[in-house]
């Protein structure tokens, strides 16, 4: 049994704008009939460009009509460049919420709404039309590429393979492809970390070391600066990229403590050690 | 759910509601008559004839005379559950025959079944699984060719839960001894509903639960053969003569008692009302809903199950629409139980992806009326018709 919520179903009890649009501009249709749900949205635009109409057709569950429902909702009024910056999570948010296993539900959603943008501007939908290897299809079951897992990993900060599974299916059926998908799970999110890793030497630092070139740089950057108007600063502690101190002297009775702290520690600190460093003044 | 609300219950192969009479029956033996059956003093003593006497009552409804040396009918072994019994006989036969290590059972096996046969194989024995025909069939010189003199045990199911379909298992034990192989057999959904006469029957070990036929959860049955070597899985005690350890769920047990004398008394009455009612929701979905598929054996299926594949819509939309109005079915779509595939048994058949999505089941009882069943045959088709009209794949 699910636990769908009032607003779910709602949408799925009086679906809005269930049928086709006649003579459409942009017609998208996901999914087939072997995977349990499949979703085909048509739109039509007003003299601004603007979608004036928007019509669902969907086979599957009550969340897949639901999200279909919403999405119909959500994009009406919008110019195409609005429209095409939809998400899964405008849906899920519209709607309040979708058990985990449905979210598949939210992203078909999307993934209607973009194949019907790129009819209408005459484009090949990209993710199943691409030649080279970022189109290549991992779960063989349910047709799901590589990008389609890259892209909704990304949007939905997902990292294991039950996630995937929620949000786009793939690795739902034999489970052949479920040590793919945490590969390329592990390469994005490693990507990342690498990639901040890189930028940022600081992160490598063990804490004892952050500490060392923490005080370093109060001692000889910040403390002169602002001995120089009567007043002083100590470092106090540093835990999660927050530097505590304690202002001294003037600058601890200073009306403008804030803007010092701000404008001064934490861009010198910044500056001089790493982006990440935030700062904030204890009594 | 609020009380008040009208229910109509076609899912008693999931559950069934537990029959006054054998409420009435265990009620003492969750109050006052709480005594352990295995203690001295006669406090115990007494809830261990409730016991046996619940052993005679299940004894008498499959067909069992013989007694042990004590008097007591120690065929019949009392577990916690279906899939306990199954795990059982299955491990049982792993253990007593380590000699052999093959296994037979059917695509279409209940997931007790299925995944302890999967379970066998990564212990390195080796199962070959029956495939069945469109109409959820086992082709018996098919299977025939799969039992070697290699095989343990063939499993094979008395009746399906999905489709319903009755499988030969006389006709299939009679094939496993050829080759002296044990068989067993998940009789989950058969038992109560069809005749049993475990006394004239090759059938070597059977399973049994006690909620599909009006008893509560939490109980079930395994009978042995006398003779047959069983070893259990589950160590402990000497309770059920060594065969299953653990205090008995004396409660359990005494209502399992009562609902067989029940179910053995109310077998007509399965296969005259029961199968008419059926047959008029059937009949009366078929006669007003176009483009829909009747699965399974017709010819040879339980009297209460009927399972219909509506095309071009998805069954969790249909039992959602359906629960709206207090009607209860279950689906053997993907979406219902969060997992994606359509049900092993409707794929086994090759069902199209199209039907198989959208395959409902309906599973009577006694408790159930003529006037039900017209209310689901007038409200069910203005569903279909709605979801129809929802989904791209439907042309008028």
């Amino acid at each position: 049994m699910w636990d769908y919520n009032k607003n779910v179903m709602d949408h799925f009890l009086n679906p809005r704008n269930v049928g086709e649009v006649e003579n459409p501009d942009g017609v998208g249709e996901v999914g087939n009939i072997t995977c349990g749900d499949a979703l085909k949205l048509t739109f039509k635009l007003d003299e601004n460009g603007r979608i004036v109409e928007a019509k669902f057709q969907t086979f599957g569950c009550a969340s897949a009509i639901a999200s279909s429902s919403v999405l119909t909702e959500i994009v009406k009024g919008m110019t195409l460049e609005e429209a095409a910056t939809v998400t899964n999570k405008d849906i899920v948010d519209v709607l309040g919420e979708l058990p985990e296993e449905k979210m598949h539900c939210s992203v078909m959603g999307m993934e209607a709404l973009q194949a019907a943008i790129a009819n209408y501007r005459g484009e090949e939908v990209a993710a199943e039309a691409d030649e080279d290897h970022e189109g290549r299809i991992v779960c063989k079951c349910f047709g799901v590429t590589d990008t389609k897992i890259r892209r909704v990993a990304l949007e939905n900060n997902l990292h294991n393979v039950e996630e995937i599974k929620n949000f786009t299916k793939a690795g739902g059926a034999c489970g052949c492809c479920l040590d793919e998908i945490q590969q390329i799970l592990d390469g994005i999110w490693k990507d990342r970390e690498g990639a901040m890793q890189k930028e940022d030497p600081f992160a490598k630092m063990s804490v004892v070391q952050k500490v060392i070139k923490i005080q370093e740089v109060i001692d000889r950057e910040i403390k002169p600066m602002l001995e120089k108007d009567g007043g002083s600063i100590e470092f106090v502690d540093f835990r999660d990229d927050k530097v505590q101190v304690r202002l001294q002297g003037r600058c601890a009775a200073c009306p403008s403590a804030a803007v010092t702290l701000k404008h001064t520690v934490q861009a010198k600190l910044q500056e001089f050690i790493s982006p990440l460093l935030t700062v904030e003044n204890v009594k | 759910m609020t009380k008040e609300k009208r229910v109509i219950y076609f899912d008693n192969n999931a559950t069934t509601a537990v029959d006054p009479e054998v409420f009435e029956e265990m009620r003492p033996y969750l109050t006052g008559l709480y005594g352990n059956p295995s203690s001295i003093h006669n406090f115990g003593g007494q809830v261990a004839f409730a016991v046996e006497k619940a052993r005679a009552q299940v004894a008498d409804l499959l067909g069992v005379k013989s007694v042990d040396s004590k008097g007591h009918h120690s065929e019949i072994i009392f577990t916690s559950c279906g899939t306990e019994s199954d795990n059982a006989a299955l491990f049982s036969a792993m253990f007593t025959c380590p000699k052999k290590n093959k296994f037979v059972v059917s695509k279409v096996e209940h997931p007790a079944v299925l995944n302890v046969a999967k379970e066998l194989e990564r212990r390195g024995c080796r199962v070959s699984y029956v495939p069945v025909d469109s109409r959820g069939r086992i082709d018996l010189q098919r299977l025939e060719e799969m039992v070697d003199e290699e095989t343990a045990m063939v499993s094979i199911m008395w009746a399906n839960n999905e489709i319903g379909n009755l499988y030969p298992v006389e006709e299939i034990a009679a094939i496993a001894h050829k080759y002296g192989a044990l068989f067993h057999t998940d009789a989950v959904q058969a038992v109560g509903k069809v005749p049993v006469d475990m006394d004239n029957s090759a059938i070597d070990m059977l399973s049994i639960s006690g909620h599909k036929l009006h008893a509560p959860k939490g109980v079930g049955i395994l009978y042995v053969r006398r003779g047959q070597r069983f070893r259990p899985f589950m160590i402990g005690g000497h309770q059920e003569n060594g065969r299953r350890g653990g205090t008995e769920n004396v409660a359990g047990i005494v209502a399992m008692g009562k609902a067989a004398e029940l179910a053995k008394a109310g077998l007509e009455h399965e296969n005259t009302v029961v199968r008419a009612l059926r047959d008029r929701l059937e009949k009366g979905i078929v006669d007003q809903v176009p483009t829909i598929r009747v699965n399974g054996d017709l010819e040879h299926r339980l009297p209460n199950t009927t399972s219909i594949s509506f095309e071009f819509i998805e069954g969790e939309s249909i039992l959602m629409l359906m629960d709206q109005l207090g009607i209860c079915a279950s689906s053997g779509s993907a979406c219902t139980t969060g997992s994606l595939e359509p049900s092993h048994v409707l794929r086994a058949m090759g069902l199209p992806y199209t039907a198989a999505h959208g395959t409902i089941r309906f599973s009577l009882s006694r408790y159930n009326t003529e006037e039900e069943v017209d209310f689901v045959v007038e409200h069910l088709p203005p569903i279909i018709a709605r979801l129809r009209h929802i989904s791209p794949y439907w042309k008028k």
